[in-house]
């Protein structure tokens, strides 16, 4: 989304500022003042979580997460760091694309099930839509990653080029502010520095982009404008020039980010998948998957919904309401006499092709940004970047007895297999 | 900060926020927004079977063009898609033909003449009739897929000097299955058109042909070399029908058919109806045969 | 009795036999015979010996079984150009089915006893002959599956895939 140029805020500051005092502190005040309802990380229920918050206190000072796949724990350390954890347990489309949305209301009599006994007359009300005038909001403290998926998202629901949209998520999104945060202490599950979405925020999708610093025993906060709204608030708030030093703080803060992740999905998983699509390797994932769908909810891009009717006990309304649904259950592939995908082999496949390769067919951009949530949330551990490892093996990965193939280099000695007996 | 400047910050976010991020005509509109329309004909046209003719309450009739489809809702029971059975050049008539399978379509059954449905539409890919200028038409049904294919009909034998030799080859379970019967019999009548019924089983008072779809177009009667086919019905169906055809010669770009997925928002916002990476409900649901072959023989997509 | 350069002529221009060498031609025809069916009448019915088979000229054929309580269930029907029969080729040469002409049927039938005879010797008659029943068997095989999966039947109906 179109959030403005870097640094083109018209505080006339080239390059990033040092917020004096609690910059953070300052900057949720603003905010708020202007009407703002803030929303960012806070400890909930032994995660971190996205939720409003009230005071800076509610930012999860000396919290940091450990992230594995199928487990997350959090540890506390007297540290003066706000923002020193990964991915949130969910991402921001639970605010801009709400688990459960009322879409509108039909009045029986405008569209009933039956003439007798309408209330209305053809002329009568026949369908409300929903309260069109979302909150003003300000997203605090966005990962890289997050910020990257706003942008997978917006590109689905709110694209110009596209044919259609959902305006409902439009003005959710008009009326949010982003304000965005370096990551330094990225989990063991992040692969954002091989996606090229982080760890540093980019250039461009945000209002304002911070950097926090560690002085001493004391947190620091540098800034930058990535909108004229961004310069605005920046105006608002105390700063000073960044000195170089302070730039070379952040710099080497996110070169250490970048080096400090060990996973990464293959180069071209597109052309994996493509050839994998009768691999022997979806029944084994399928044997592991629950198909409980907690990736889908969890994927801070994963937008399908389906939609479900509930009747005023009177009969005289009825709401349409638009709920998350997950690719992973029977019912969403459902045609008339049974589902398309039967086996949670072919729904794994559905997800992470979808997900990998046909996103780029339907969006231009990859699905996913490598915020590692389906790899630690899933509670048996499924892992995205070892499945598609797993997938660009192109000899079948079950184990096969008969005659051993000759090896691609047409040598005639047999390749050794690791379930053959050794060599004589 | 006081209370004037607050504002005066609150006004300068919203106004540049609002001018940098979104066109105005994104978060316009409501594409949930059902039309009602009356019920003003309702006929039984197989067991489980059955057409309604509706008229619009609030505007003019419905444009649409061959194949398309339109979300029908039911007050309180849900919203399903359903293909345009009617005339695309008499659409002040909206016609739709539902077979009862679901709880929305056992609701649909329900209604009468004067209830009212509430309409999204129309969407999806239409049935490519200008192609077929100037080249045989050969349309293939199976069961209940002579529904979308009936405007396809209609639009050719409306302009049927545009086009060569005119067959339609259709399968029915039985005799007594035999979709839109007196349609079907008045297109057999035509000096025109070539129509051949084919059923699975049948008793000894039925003397027409018995058995797949498939012989009937492996008997020919058209240039196969100079064919634009339209094939409608069941996936198992039309992937063997389609074969038969490219075995006759027909070319796989001139070969169409029309997929069936789950379809809840229609506009390719609510995921359900992928297939591969295509929405059904909106690069469908007619498909460029040799553009999803390769998909279409692949299991579980 | 037709003429037997007339029976040659006659089966070259049948699809089943496109192909064939004159000489292989020469030697159907000698097992061929025109035949003439009213509306009604059987071509064969089950259990009889299957001494020949058919390929039609004109008209349709039901292939048919008898079903307590059901009548005559018909299987398929055949039509101009098919081929009608291959028992005669299987031990123990009986028909597994009825044969029914629906319309007039004209067809020339060619005799399973005289054929074997020459396919016992004569190989590439043998070849020739079985690489052209053998697509024939596979297509009705094709279309027999399918017809048993019910495709159009009602959702509830359709045998679990």
């Amino acid at each position: 989304m179109g959030a403005g140029q870097p640094n083109s805020g018209g505080s006339g500051e080239p390059g990033p500022v040092r917020l004096l005092g609690d910059g953070v502190a300052a900057l949720m005040a603003v905010l708020r003042a202007a009407g703002r309802e803030v929303i960012g990380p806070t400890v909930r229920d032994g995660a971190i979580v996205l939720r409003p918050l009230k005071r800076p206190d509610d930012l999860p000072r000396g919290w940091h997460d450990r992230q594995e796949a199928g487990l997350y724990r959090l540890d506390w350390e007297d540290r003066p760091t706000r923002f020193a954890h990964a991915a949130p347990a969910q991402g921001w489309k639970r605010v801009l694309h709400p688990p459960e949305a009322c879409v509108g209301t039909a009045y029986r009599g405008g569209i009933a099930s039956s003439a007798e006994g309408a209330d209305a007359g053809p002329d009568g009300p026949c369908w409300a839509a929903p309260e069109a005038s979302p909150p003003l909001r300000a997203f605090f403290g966005v990962r890289p990653c997050d910020l990257a998926a706003l942008s997978v998202l917006d590109g689905i629901l709110a694209n110009p080029a596209a044919g259609y949209h959902d305006p409902a998520y439009a003005r959710r999104r008009r009326d949010t502010l982003v304000v965005a945060a370096d990551c330094a202490s990225p989990a063991a599950t992040c692969f954002c520095a091989g996606m090229g979405t982080g760890p540093g925020v980019g250039d461009s999708g945000f209002d304002v982009a911070l950097t926090e610093l560690v002085e001493g025993d004391a947190a620091v906060y540098l800034a930058r404008a990535g909108s004229p709204a961004g310069a605005a608030l920046l105006e608002a708030v105390e700063h000073r020039p960044a000195s170089d030093a302070e730039r070379a703080a952040a710099t080497d803060q996110t070169v250490r980010a970048t080096k400090a992740q060990t996973r990464a999905l293959p180069a071209d998983p597109r052309a994996i998948l493509a050839r994998a699509t009768e691999h022997r390797h979806w029944a084994d994932v399928a044997a592991r998957c629950l198909a409980c769908g907690t990736c889908t909810l969890a994927c801070p891009t994963c937008f399908c919904a389906t939609v479900e009717d509930a009747t005023s006990l009177d009969g005289v309304t009825a709401a349409r309401t638009r709920r998350w649904s997950s690719c992973f259950t029977e019912a969403f592939s459902y045609i008339h006499g049974g589902a398309v995908r039967g086996t949670r082999g072919a729904r794994y496949r559905q997800w992470i092709t979808h997900k990998l390769s046909a996103w780029y067919d339907q969006f231009g951009t990859s699905g996913c940004v490598g915020c590692g949530r389906c790899v630690t949330w899933c509670p048996v551990g499924i892992d995205i970047t070892a499945e598609v490892a797993a997938l660009s093996e192109t000899r079948p990965s079950h184990r096969r007895r008969g005659p051993a193939r000759r090896p691609v280099d047409g040598s005639a000695t047999p390749r050794r297999r690791k379930d053959d007996p050794p060599a004589p | 900060m006081d209370a004037a400047a607050a504002a005066a910050l609150a006004d300068r976010l919203t106004e540049t926020a609002a001018a940098a991020r979104l066109p105005a005509s994104l978060t316009e509109g409501d594409p949930w927004r059902p039309r009602p329309f009356r019920i003003d004909r309702w006929r039984r046209d197989l067991s489980d079977t059955f057409t309604v003719d509706l008229v619009p309450l609030d505007g003019p009739p419905l444009t649409f063009a061959p194949g398309q489809f339109n979300m029908l809702y039911v007050h309180g029971a849900g919203e399903v898609p359903i293909s345009i059975s009617g005339d695309p050049d008499q659409p002040e008539r909206l016609v739709h033909t539902t077979r009862a399978v679901g709880q929305v379509t056992n609701a649909m059954k329900a209604l009468r003449v004067g209830d009212t449905l509430g309409v999204r539409g129309p969407f999806g890919t239409p049935w490519p009739v200008e192609a077929a200028f100037g080249h045989d038409v050969v349309i293939v049904a199976g069961g209940i897929g002579l529904a979308p294919l009936r405007p396809l009909i209609h639009a050719v034998l409306a302009r049927r000097e545009r086009f060569g030799t005119v067959v339609l080859l259709y399968g029915a379970r039985t005799p007594e299955d035999i979709l839109y019967r007196a349609a079907v019999t008045a297109w057999r009548g035509r000096f025109d058109m070539s129509v051949h019924v084919t059923v699975d089983r049948a008793t000894g008072r039925w003397s027409g042909p018995i058995g797949m779809v498939t012989k009937l177009i492996a008997r020919g009667g058209f240039d196969a070399r100079d064919t634009m086919a339209y094939v409608c019905g069941p996936e198992v169906m039309m992937r063997h029908a389609a074969q038969a055809l490219i075995d006759k010669g027909v070319a796989a770009e001139r070969l169409f058919l029309s997929m069936e997925r789950n379809m809840k928002c229609a506009i390719g916002l609510c995921g359900h109806c992928q297939w591969g990476a295509d929405f059904v409900c909106k690069d469908g649901p007619v498909f460029r045969y040799d553009r999803v072959a390769a998909r279409l023989a692949q299991a579980e997509v | 009795m037709v003429p037997m350069q007339d029976m040659d002529d006659l089966l070259n221009a049948h699809p089943f036999f496109a192909g064939l060498s004159p000489r292989l031609l020469e030697e159907l025809a000698g097992c061929a015979r025109n035949e003439r069916f009213d509306a009604g009448d059987y071509l064969f019915q089950e259990g009889g010996v299957a001494d020949r088979f058919y390929i039609l000229r004109h008209g349709q054929v039901a292939v048919e079984v008898k079903a307590p309580h059901a009548g005559a269930v018909v299987l398929e029907t055949l039509h101009t150009d098919d081929t009608l029969g291959w028992s005669w080729l299987v031990p123990p040469h009986h028909w597994t089915f009825d044969a029914r002409a629906v319309t007039l049927v004209r067809a020339v039938s060619l005799d399973g006893v005289c054929l074997r005879g020459k396919m016992e010797t004569d190989h590439e008659l043998g070849f020739h002959l079985l690489s052209r029943f053998v697509p024939v068997m596979g297509e009705r095989l094709r279309a027999a599956r399918l017809q048993m999966l019910d495709l159009y039947a009602p959702p509830g109906l359709t045998p679990p895939a």
